[in-house]
């Protein structure tokens, strides 16, 4: 396929990995901060193709992954009345809540509609003027301006059986944060190219100077990681701090400024937590109150929502070392390093994976044969 | 904002990704996906129940060896399907191949098929004739008789137009032994053409997701493109149709039901454009995605070639491609040497398969 297949040459790519091993000196520490980076790194197995000095850490941005617990309690609340039909992204499905998931409301009768964009939701509202069409507005930068339109053309139609359940975030307090925290070992980040599309890279320029670390805006493919990660192992070899682009094919410093706009208009910054983090001031969007007709937390009064982490996740207390990965349900067969479940199975470094890869007879050691020899 | 925490996701995220439920309490659309939640559900609820050493067999059909030493095959298939009509075919020929299929997959000559409709109040008749001629349409070219059948009225709401649920019998010609177990590492894995077609046309034409393409379901019978395989060369061990689950399903079977590895190349998996741009811009993997046309096969090495250029010359074989080898290293495993040269596990899917965000 065009403008994909060219970057995932395996020529291609192995030049810029020798590149990378001439350039590092010393072991670094990067984060690459988007969840489908880290998949990607996972399923073409750049991380073992890196040398030994480069520790890639997976970073919190896995939108479905943070959206808060009690935002997927409301949604299952929400999904499960009869007058409602509940659209969403497709992998919202199977996150669970307190006690359920939106593919259990769905098979116990509730009207459960996965779209692929949200304007499909508005086209369901207005051929079901008689019920009541909720869209899960989730998800970082990238599909806030396509949700924010959502929003304006409900408005332009006039249409009052639609609503948004919104659960936004942004990637730069969660830098800020990461970076913030005590005893933080990233050195350098590897920022999401997908959200620099939407948002050019204007505002991490600060970032990087009160850090001091290198920022690389990088994309998505094996060629463009390598692309991301060179550049950033040659800023920390030569002890420069700032932002870098090595996604030059997709962004920009300024970003889409339509697409910018249209998210100023609809949406203004909150606090929002962040499932498994905790609290980051600033981080979420809301609808403004311009647009609060259009808000299904205020549209439906679903009582109280208590939520509580299910047991069934059991990260937390792998990386606390209470429990060990074969105590977990999951281990080794619904959750694997190329299909992970949990964030220990995601990181390379994750107690999780390291069980999965050495307890079985995983292939690696002898890749890592082939690659000495 | 709470640091202690903070800390812990720059020494490694906590950020967990939180598990899934596992669905024990009620059925799920993922039971259906064919991947380990089909499995598991197979595992729990028929086996305990219904197991017996034919049924244990785990292939694509029953083979049952009769008291004079000739081999029957018998499976069956239900078969759902929204739209019933999509590019390619529709669910009166998916009935009938699909059955076909699994009989061919045991080095069965299918022959004789059965078949129970399931409609629903309102089903307009002509729908009806059309897919009953389809059927007509895809017994002939298959050269199998369906030979009795049975008719049942649902409510309107209570299915989806029609559900057809087909049984087929077949015979085992005497030299030929297939079957899932009897991969050895050093055989050649050939698949008979583009992965991902059917599943990929029938969401198209399903028009939820906003996309529009040309492509057309793959569905076809594939008893005569067996037949030309084993004319070319007797040393076909495993075959199979990389149906629900895709072809990631099917090896991985093969694997865990000969004990050993398989690695297939990236590179030389024959993936049509428009598929393969669908399923990047859904986040869909074609190795998991249904084929209705395609067998996957396992062969002796020293007969790949002939058994290729076999199938090569098949209408339902033009674009078949060795794929892969048999392995003794990877301990049981499927493994996936990508484009860029690393390796990876492919793993069964873990339920419904579903598009992603962004």
């Amino acid at each position: 396929m065009k403008y994909v297949d060219e970057y995932r040459q395996a020529d291609r790519v192995e030049t810029v990995l020798d590149q990378i091993r001439e350039t590092v000196r010393q072991p670094w520490v990067m984060m690459e901060i988007c969840g489908g980076q880290t998949h990607a790194i996972v399923r073409h197995r750049l991380d073992r193709l890196l040398p030994d000095e480069l520790e890639l850490v997976h970073g919190p941005g896995c939108p479905v992954c943070v959206t808060p617990i009690e935002q997927i309690d409301r949604a299952l609340a929400i999904a499960a009345r009869p007058e409602v039909i509940f659209t969403s992204f497709g992998d919202m499905l199977r996150v669970p809540g307190t006690n359920t998931d939106l593919l259990s409301v769905r098979a116990a009768g509730g009207d459960v509609r996965v779209v692929y964009s949200p304007l499909d939701a508005l086209t369901i509202a207005q051929a079901n003027p008689n019920r009541q069409v909720v869209f899960f507005a989730i998800g970082f930068e990238t599909t806030a301006p396509a949700n924010a339109m959502c929003a304006l053309q409900a408005a332009r139609l006039g249409l009052d059986n639609f609503s948004l359940l919104v659960s936004h975030v942004r990637v730069p307090p969660a830098i800020e944060a990461i970076l913030s925290a005590k005893g933080s070992r990233v050195q350098g980040f590897l920022a999401a190219g997908h959200v620099s599309a939407v948002m050019g890279y204007w505002e991490y320029p600060p970032l990087a100077e009160r850090f001091q670390v290198p920022i690389v805006i990088t994309g998505f493919e094996p060629l463009d990681l390598a692309w991301g990660i060179l550049e950033t192992v040659r800023m920390l070899e030569a002890g420069e701090v700032g932002v870098a682009n090595a996604y030059q094919r997709a962004v920009t410093y300024q970003g889409n400024r339509p697409a910018q706009l249209v998210i100023d208009q609809v949406f203004e910054p909150c606090d929002r937590n962040w499932r498994g983090i905790g609290l980051i001031a600033g981080s979420g969007w809301r609808l403004r109150p311009a647009y609060a007709s259009f808000d299904a937390e205020l549209r439906f009064d679903v009582g109280p929502i208590r939520s509580a982490e299910s047991e069934d996740c059991i990260a937390g207390r792998i990386l606390q070392g209470l429990s060990k990965p074969t105590d977990c349900p999951a281990f080794g067969s619904a959750c694997t390093p190329e299909h992970p479940l949990g964030a220990t199975m995601v990181s390379s470094e994750g107690a999780c994976a390291a069980y999965y890869r050495y307890r079985l007879n995983a292939p690696e050691p002898a890749l890592l044969e082939e690659r000495r020899a | 904002m709470t640091s202690p925490e903070l800390t812990k996701i720059s020494a490694g995220p906590t950020a967990c990704c939180p598990l899934p439920l596992p669905h024990l309490s009620q059925i799920v659309l993922g039971h259906g996906s064919g991947g380990r939640m089909t499995q598991a559900l197979i595992e729990a609820t028929f086996y305990p129940e219904l197991g017996n050493p034919l049924l244990l067999q785990r292939d694509d059909s029953a083979v049952i060896e009769m008291a004079d030493g000739s081999r029957l095959a018998l499976t069956t298939d239900a078969h759902i399907v929204s739209p019933l009509f999509f590019p390619g075919g529709d669910i009166g020929r998916l009935a009938v191949c699909g059955t076909v299929n699994d009989l061919a997959m045991v080095g069965a000559q299918p022959r004789w098929l059965t078949a129970s409709f399931i409609l629903e109040e309102g089903l307009p008749r002509q729908d009806l004739a059309r897919i009953v001629g389809s059927m007509r349409a895809a017994a002939d070219e298959a050269g199998v008789l369906l030979v009795a059948g049975d008719t049942k009225v649902a409510e309107r709401g209570k299915c989806d137009g029609l559900f057809i649920t087909t049984s087929g019998l077949g015979l085992i010609p005497a030299d030929r032994q297939v079957n899932g177990g009897r991969a050895q590492p050093g055989d050649i894995v050939i698949v008979s053409g583009t992965l991902g077609d059917h599943g990929v046309a029938v969401l198209a034409a399903r028009g939820d997701l906003a996309f529009e393409s040309d492509l057309a379901s793959d569905v076809a019978p594939l008893n005569d493109l067996v037949e030309a395989m084993f004319a070319a060369g007797a040393g076909i061990r495993v075959l199979r149709d990389p149906t629900r689950g895709g072809l990631t399903g099917s090896l991985h079977d093969i694997c865990q039901q000969s004990g050993v590895g398989i690695e297939i190349n990236e590179s030389q998996l024959p993936i049509d454009p428009s598929v393969a741009a669908a399923c990047e811009m859904l986040g869909f993997d074609p190795l998991y995605i249904a084929n209705e046309g395609k067998l996957v096969a396992i062969v002796e090495p020293s007969e790949a070639p002939a058994i290729l250029a076999a199938m090569q010359a098949h209408a339902y074989g033009k674009q078949a491609r060795v794929i892969g080898s048999v392995t003794d290293v990877n301990g049981g495993r499927l493994v996936l040497r990508t484009s860029i040269g690393s390796r990876r596990a492919l793993e069964p899917m873990s339920g419904e398969m579903l598009p992603r965000i962004c």
